[in-house]
């Protein structure tokens, strides 16, 4: 049972990063309908420039609290993050807004090559590993809780309580969904809709960040590769939450999570990418547009 | 009069200031962009510990280049585009007739190709030909039938597949795995493993019938993945991440073969000196010869009933439906050829390469194959080969421009940057030519007349 809990505790932790970068997925997706293959590289650059921020502030401040060198980190990788964000949608993907669907989704994959293979010749291909920020452990009947997983759990509860907020009761989340649900319209009621997009890629990217001075901070290290596999597997999550759908994408990325640390915990640690992938198949067999996506009328 | 000197003046300098001021803002940006990734550098020292190198000359180079850049671009290239639009426009309506070349380009080409080899030789020597024939040729024409295999279910049936490279390793798997524990020959496993592929095809089509568009493309992303790291863990067969080496290489039908010690081997048989070039040569034909049977397969099959289907599913699934199409079948036949060709051009992979590893078959390529069916405007098979060549064969180039050294320092690799311009490339491509290279297309049906319609009047990857 200890070991049970244990499992759902490490899921939680990794669960709590997918949901925050399955968030910029689902939010780009809802509003302009494209799948952001680039998303998961911004995570990577995401955590990379936390990296960066980390070996400068500690050589240049030494003995600097924990706390505000993980804020600092953050608000770096936040803003290094937002930026290029808000970059590669202007050049990439407006100007093929309102072009056939397939071409954003292919400079989306363009950038997404172009962004991990610019950190790796800026950067070097190397792992980065950087020495542990937080490292005390708790125990708490029997179940080791790390302080590291209390802050990304209690982080991105915070997050996406502010992140709620934004969206359901500021003006700018009213603009939001109301381009989400008609952009013409939304055009026509005075909304600016090329500067809702561009704060939606800018507000994704920032949980992104986020999410990678968390994985950066959880794991120790980074490398120009790493944005694939979260990015594939936050994507996965908001598929099988149900694209569009910001709910969709927290309960996604803590199911992913889940499986996954359950799936090592009991059965082979080899296949745990199979069973995430091979749950997503299934789940979509039966409920063809997630688990909270409204199903797709189509009207004749 | 002196009015419109005074608004000339004006609007021209406006434009410089807005010039001036866009630049300034590029600069501002890029500054941010690559602070941090450029202006600093993290490289271990000899404790292995993380240390910073400062790179603010080359950060300032990047900013500059931005900035003087997005000046140029608003002051002097964006009003020349759009005076030679302007000018294109005036004289639309005088369509000139096709040239000679442009009407029998496919002839010329497949001429062309079919020279190539001996031309290499010719020119290089039977050594030196080695490079061309395999580098380029090959290489380039491997991709070709991948693009045209995946352009069957993308372009035609309108399914957008993000996994396409799952059956290019079933195919370079089963050639591998068959001849290395049953001994069977090439020739027979080539079919076998097209088989192989279009079983999985079938296997991998069924569970996603009723998903529509970007659910269709992760599951198919998350099937490519499966089938990549099955290949990894299930070491007992496939040895993981080693990978399979020692494939046997094929042999011309059986009658000449080209393993050093054969006695029917190739040059011994003709009296030439031992070379590798042979072989290639002979792939080189054998890839070309697979992927015009995919080209001729592609076209004869939209000539028939179920080509007519496919595109009919991708222009409007419900209309299909209304008309009586089945279209599970129809979704099926479209994954199950397209799967084919791929698992022909996996067992051809394998047989060139001699050698494979799951590290080939990873998404990038899926993405890679999927670019180049875009980039060549869906459908189109001539836009897809020039779209493969130029992608291809462009990223190729770049290992051989070796005088980059004398311009950067003797420390400066080409080949890393090989990705990062592909990638941008595909950027910059699709952003000037949403469409393609060729973006209209010819009707497979039509009354009396046929008429070529612009892409966008038709609909892709919807399904």
């Amino acid at each position: 049972m200890e070991y049970f809990i244990q499992q759902l505790v490490n899921g939680l932790t990794l669960g709590s990063i997918y949901g925050l970068i399955a968030i910029g997925y689902t939010m780009v997706y809802g509003i302009i309908g494209m799948i952001n293959f680039a998303h998961g590289d911004i995570f990577m650059l995401g955590g990379f420039a936390a990296l960066i921020i980390f070996l400068v502030l500690t050589s240049v401040f030494v003995g600097l609290p924990t706390v505000l060198l993980l804020l600092l980190m953050m608000a770096a990788a936040m803003l290094t993050a937002a930026l290029w964000n808000w970059t590669i949608e202007k050049v990439a993907y407006r100007p093929l807004r309102g072009s056939f669907r397939l071409a954003p989704l292919i400079t989306a994959i363009g950038m997404s090559i172009t962004l991990s293979n610019f950190v790796q010749v800026t950067q070097g291909p190397r792992n980065k590993p950087i020495p542990p920020l937080v490292s005390s452990v708790y125990n708490v009947f029997g179940i080791s809780i790390s302080l590291k997983q209390i802050v990304i759990v209690v982080l991105t509860t915070v997050l996406l309580t502010v992140f709620w907020y934004v969206v359901n009761k500021t003006a700018l989340g009213r603009a939001q969904r109301a381009t989400e649900q008609d952009r013409k319209m939304a055009a026509l009621l005075g909304i600016d809709v090329d500067r809702t997009i561009s704060i939606t890629f800018i507000m994704g990217a920032g949980l992104a960040a986020v999410a990678g001075t968390m994985y950066l901070m959880y794991y120790g290290v980074v490398v120009f590769t790493d944005g694939f596999i979260p990015g594939v597997k936050a994507f996965t999550a908001a598929v099988l939450g149900g694209i569009g759908s910001l709910p969709g994408a927290v309960i996604g990325g803590l199911l992913i999570g889940l499986i996954e640390s359950l799936w090592s915990a009991y059965f082979t640690i080899d296949y745990k990418d199979v069973a995430t992938f091979s749950i997503l198949a299934i789940v979509l067999i039966f409920k063809p547009s997630g688990i909270f996506g409204r199903p797709e009328v189509e009207k004749v | 009069m002196a009015n419109i000197t005074t608004t000339r003046e004006g609007a021209g300098g406006t434009l410089t200031a807005r010039a001036l001021r866009e630049g300034f803002y590029a600069g501002v940006v890029s500054l941010g962009l690559f602070f941090l990734f450029v202006g600093l550098e993290t490289t271990q020292n000899i404790r292995n510990e993380l240390v910073l190198n400062q790179r603010w000359g080359l950060l300032a180079v990047f900013v500059l280049v931005a900035a003087v850049g997005r000046f140029l671009t608003v002051a002097y290239i964006r009003p020349w585009f759009a005076a030679r639009k302007a000018a294109a426009a005036a004289r639309a309506g005088t369509a000139r007739p096709e040239g000679f070349l442009k009407r029998n380009f496919v002839v010329l080409a497949v001429v062309a190709l079919i020279v190539y080899p001996i031309l290499a030789v010719a020119i290089f020597g039977v050594q030196g030909s080695l490079k061309w024939v395999d580098n380029f040729g090959i290489q380039i024409l491997i991709y070709v039938m991948l693009a045209w295999g995946l352009n069957i279910v993308v372009g035609l049936a309108g399914l957008l597949d993000l996994g396409y490279v799952a059956f290019y390793a079933v195919g370079a798997y089963s050639y591998a795995l068959l001849s290395q524990y049953f001994g069977f020959s090439f020739w027979l496993l080539l079919p076998l493993a097209g088989i192989l592929a279009a079983f999985w095809g079938v296997i991998l089509g069924f569970p996603v019938l009723r998903l529509k568009g970007d659910y269709l493309a992760i599951v198919t992303l998350a099937f490519g993945e499966i089938i990549r790291l099955v290949l990894i863990n299930w070491t007992d067969v496939t040895k993981g991440t080693f990978g399979i080496s020692g494939i046997p290489k094929a042999s011309v039908f059986g009658i000449w073969s080209f393993d050093v010690g054969a006695p029917n081997n190739f040059a011994k048989v003709f009296e030439l000196p031992m070379s590798s070039a042979y072989y290639k040569i002979f792939l080189f034909y054998l890839v070309l010869a697979l992927a015009l049977l995919t080209a001729y397969v592609t076209v004869r099959l939209r000539r028939m009933p179920v080509g007519r289907a496919w595109e009919a599913l991708r222009e409007d699934e419900i209309a299909c439906r209304s008309l009586g199409i089945n279209t599970v079948t129809t979704k099926l036949t479209a994954f199950a050829t397209g799967a084919m060709f791929g698992g022909f051009a996996g067992s051809f992979f394998a047989v060139r390469q001699g050698f494979v590893s799951p590290e080939s078959f990873v998404f990038l390529e899926s993405a890679i194959i999927l670019s180049i069916v875009v980039l060549g405007g869906m459908g189109s098979l001539v836009g897809i080969a020039v779209a493969a060549v130029l992608m291809i064969g462009g990223t190729e180039l770049l290992r051989e421009m070796q005088f980059l050294k004398q311009v950067f320092g003797a420390d400066f690799t080409p080949e890393l940057y090989r990705m990062l311009i592909f990638g941008l490339a595909m950027v910059i491509v699709m952003v000037w030519k949403p469409r393609g290279f060729v973006g209209s297309r010819e009707p497979t049906a039509f009354l009396k007349e046929r008429k070529t319609v612009s892409g966008s009047f038709t609909k892709e990857g919807h399904g």
